[in-house]
């Protein structure tokens, strides 16, 4: 059972986040991974929330699952490495910087939301 | 966007994806991280889903001379490096552990994990495209 839970949760969050993905894409163009960006924040943000709730099931469903598969470190690292390649070294610098600054501001915003009630 | 075209891809974005996490699941239930030590677990697998990303990518994109007679499928991206990979590693669990270390009164242990995750994983990568690109040399360019 929690191991379909978290296939559950996975199998909504990765396509999830390819879609994200498609849409910056065709939104901001090519030059910044603004998608992978956006979903590294917002999975980090929920799963922050989450810490409010207690329900085992619901974490594996919704964090394991969900967030962990909407978010991902695989292809931020392979864009940044690829800003990198292309010569555009100030986007990939402020592609992990950014990243890792809002992905911990927004799991931060997460906790204390949830710890508001 | 056309969503009806992206149907078939975001299908095996998902199908990957949920193999990934289970993976990840599962390395999770083999080595739990202890409250308040370094995400070990995480870490190894956020940088093996990096390293394993890298090769895939130069294999599947980089290569047309190695495909022996035709393209790998297209489906093959987006259900191994999209899906798998991705689902595998994860951004939001590294942010929370980093925040619970840090708020947990060990800020050194977190930044530590803060900053080892991402210079490993950059690493991984760069390891994975460079290893990959030099044992299948790029044929037919100057």
């Amino acid at each position: 059972m929690n191991w379909l839970l978290v296939i559950a949760g996975a199998s909504v969050g990765a396509p999830l986040r390819y879609l994200t993905d498609r849409a910056a894409r065709a939104r901001f163009g090519p030059g910044f991974p603004w998608g992978t960006f956006l979903v590294n924040v917002v999975g980090s943000f929920v799963l922050g929330l989450l810490t409010g709730v207690t329900s085992a099931q619901v974490h594996l469903l919704l964090g394991t699952g969900l967030c962990g598969a909407l978010t991902t470190y695989s292809t931020f690292s392979y864009e940044t490495l690829k800003l990198y390649e292309d010569g555009a070294k100030g986007y990939a610098a402020l592609n992990v910087a950014g990243s890792l600054a809002a992905g911990l501001g927004a799991v931060w915003l997460g906790v204390e939301t949830a710890g508001l009630w | 966007m056309r969503l009806r075209a992206e149907l078939p891809v975001a299908g095996v974005v998902a199908a990957g994806g949920a193999l990934g996490a289970t993976a990840r699941y599962g390395a999770g239930l083999l080595w739990p991280t202890p409250e308040g030590a370094f995400p070990w677990t995480t870490f190894t697998v956020n940088v093996l889903g990096c390293a394993l990303l890298g090769v895939l990518m130069v294999l599947l994109t980089e290569r047309p001379a190695e495909w022996s007679s035709e393209p790998p499928h297209p489906l093959l991206r987006p259900f191994l490096g999209t899906g798998f990979c991705g689902g595998f590693t994860t951004f939001s669990t590294y942010s929370l552990e980093t925040e619970r270390l840090l708020s947990a009164g060990d800020p050194t242990r977190g930044l530590l994990y803060l900053g080892a995750t991402a210079v490993t994983a950059l690493l991984g990568v760069g390891a994975g495209v460079a290893v990959t690109r030099a044992v299948h040399p790029r044929r037919g360019r100057a």
